[in-house]
């Protein structure tokens, strides 16, 4: 399967030039640069690690990309957001999050149910992935 | 309402028993300061012929406010200047010949806090069928930031709804499950799981999708809570079903939306039918259980449509955002509902915006301040589809939730199929408008491009290429011509 959370994981992936197009726009904003990563990919999974801290005062998308690409050859195998953050008053939240990096195995999840009164089910959502210890994760 | 047919009587004793007109009793100030504090009204008035609209705009701020239609001495026992509404401003509407737009100023003294019910029973209620007017149009509202603060406001709001489902950056997609009335409840599920899984993030019941004898709606909750669950574990992520708890009495809404909380719905849906009391309710039950409300208005052409008489839907937005809700629908422009652009662009001002300055071109008649209040998320649903992507993204922004029930569940290649190729489209053209491409005009190549790798998007295109609603609107600003789309 293939995770769709993010603004574009309905597109093919996006190239390093349409990232750092969408890095650009994230800076014409006024919104700052992060970049996070994880190997539980659960979608209330909200505290990816982060690569670094949110780059404030970084205004050069080309420097950003040297992150991204740095991110990825530290982190290979996780999944890995660039987030854009909107400070201003009023929305002081993410303005924007897209995946630049998926494993190459993306196995999903199992949809656990417990059955409850009266046809009810509880539901929970759990990442095959899960099932080991965290480095040893989407080992290609 | 003889008297204010008569010639401008001579200057009469305020108290004198008897009949006098309106704007001699003190609803006639136009040297008037509206304070910050006050209620301000715009209201199109259409007096019948010979009425003096000055008459007209003080009898209408009399008949929403203390008077009645005799002097009476009982007002000698109150502060009435205070309690009395002022009509302090009449000008006639330049492209309609009998038309004037009435300012007044009321008190907030008049209005009991928090309780939309008290402040429409006041200001549109009685007034509305009064003789010597021929139409009467609540146009705009400005609520002071003092009456503001007394209201709960959105249960969650665009900022906490957006990080709750951890869907950032774009619109948000979803579909009325159809057709709306007739499905059993594992058919209607089976709508949800397809719209869901192939890439929506919501799906909803419609208006009149209650409890009916062909699926009630614990059965309904329960397959659609399955399909939802069913799509999170295909996609990884965040689903939900507007489940209407929509019901007859209070006591059966909440069990209804108790049940979908704790089967866990991340969201519930309610009618404008079921009233403002009803819906602020529901805001403070949406608040204290962590669900996102939702809320069609049903029934609001009734009376927002018409140019010349009723209340505009801008009115009707801004009580909604006191109610609390955090969804409301509120037009498309160019799906099969009514909506000039700029009146719709004025509406989702009113609902996201923090601070609206006056615009008559968009039909704001007043600055509103919110106070920080959190912004409803509009929704744009009826007879939209992935070909007007580009106008959408353009003309409705990112905070808001298009609903493409047709042009979903009407794909050619099933219900997921349709959904995904809403989906692409919506993720190309915010591609394209962030890298900074003319995507209005580019829209139609941009979205054939994303076609040569979503078939789904390419049938779609192509079997909706040339549908368009393209109908004058009734609902327009005075000031400008309305381009259509």
């Amino acid at each position: 399967m293939r995770i769709t959370q993010g603004t574009f994981s309905f597109l093919p992936d996006l190239s390093d030039e349409q990232i750092a197009k969408q890095i650009q726009y994230a800076l014409d904003n006024d919104w700052p640069i992060s970049i996070e990563y994880t190997r539980d990919p659960h979608p209330r999974n909200s505290y990816w690690e982060m690569f670094g801290l949110p780059m404030f005062d970084i205004k050069d998308a080309a420097a950003i990309m040297a992150d991204v690409r740095r991110a990825r050859s530290e982190q290979p195998g996780a999944y890995i957001k660039v987030n854009a953050y909107d400070a201003r008053y009023g929305r002081q939240t993410t303005a924007l999050s897209f995946i630049v990096q998926r494993p190459a195995n993306e196995p999903g999840f199992r949809l656990a149910r417990t059955a409850g009164a009266d046809r009810t089910q509880r539901y929970g959502l759990e990442a095959y992935a899960m099932d080991v210890p965290e480095d040893e994760r989407y080992r290609e | 309402m003889a008297t204010i047919l008569q010639p401008p009587a001579p200057e009469r004793d305020r108290f004198s028993a008897g009949v006098a007109p309106y704007k001699e009793m003190g609803y006639w100030k136009p040297d008037y300061e509206p304070k910050d504090t006050d209620v301000l009204c715009a209201f199109r008035i259409t007096p019948q012929d010979g009425v003096d609209p000055i008459e007209a705009a003080a009898a209408v701020a009399g008949e929403s406010s203390t008077a009645t239609w005799t002097v009476v001495w009982t007002d000698r026992l109150t502060a009435h200047d205070r309690y009395q509404a002022k009509a302090y401003r009449v000008d006639p509407v330049a492209s309609a010949p009998g038309q004037y737009i009435a300012y007044i100023a009321y008190d907030l003294d008049l209005f009991e806090e928090g309780s939309i019910a008290n402040l429409t029973s006041s200001i549109i209620g009685n007034v509305f069928g009064f003789k010597a007017l021929k139409a009467l149009r609540l146009e705009d509202m400005r609520i002071p930031t003092h009456y503001v603060k007394t209201f709960q406001g959105p249960a969650h709001g665009i900022v906490m709804e957006r990080e709750y489902l951890n869907k950032f950056g774009r619109p948000l997609l979803g579909a009325t499950v159809k057709p709306k009335l007739g499905l059993s409840a594992r058919n209607y599920g089976r709508v949800v799981y397809e719209a869901l899984r192939g890439g929506l993030d919501f799906t909803k019941d419609d208006e009149n999708i209650n409890s009916q004898p062909f699926m009630r709606w614990r059965d309904r909750f329960l397959f659609c809570m399955e399909a939802v669950n069913r799509a999170e574990a295909a996609t990884g992520e965040i689903k939900g079903h507007y489940m209407n708890v929509t019901a007859g009495d209070m006591e059966e809404m909440y069990e209804r939306a108790n049940f979908a909380k704790e089967i866990g719905s991340v969201i519930v849906m309610i009618d404008l039918t079921i009233g403002y009391t009803a819906m602020q309710s529901m805001a403070k039950w949406a608040r204290r259980n962590g669900v996102v409300l939702h809320l069609h208005r049903a029934g609001h052409s009734t009376y927002t449509r018409q140019k010349t008489h009723g209340v505009s839907f801008r009115v009707i937005a801004k009580w909604c955002r006191l109610i609390g809700v955090d969804h409301v629908h509120a037009g498309t422009v160019v799906g099969k509902l009514e909506g000039d652009p700029h009146t719709t662009a004025g509406y989702y001002d009113t609902l996201r915006e923090n601070h609206i300055p006056t615009n008559p071109r968009n039909g704001i008649f007043f600055d509103q301040d919110w106070a920080s209040m959190p912004g409803v998320m509009p929704v744009a649903s009826g007879g939209i589809h992935a070909g007007q992507m580009h106008q959408l993204l353009h003309l409705l922004g990112e905070d808001v939730v298009l609903q493409f029930g047709g042009g979903t569940i009407g794909h050619p290649d099933g219900i997921a199929a349709g959904a995904t190729a809403n989906r692409v489209a919506l993720e190309a053209m915010v591609l394209a408008r962030n890298e900074g491409r003319d995507y209005l005009n580019e829209g139609p190549e941009i979205l054939q491009a994303a076609a040569k790798s979503c078939g789904p998007l390419a049938r779609a295109l192509d079997l909706w290429k040339d549908i368009t609603f393209t109908y004058e609107s009734t609902d327009t600003p005075d000031v400008v011509a309305t381009p259509s789309y």
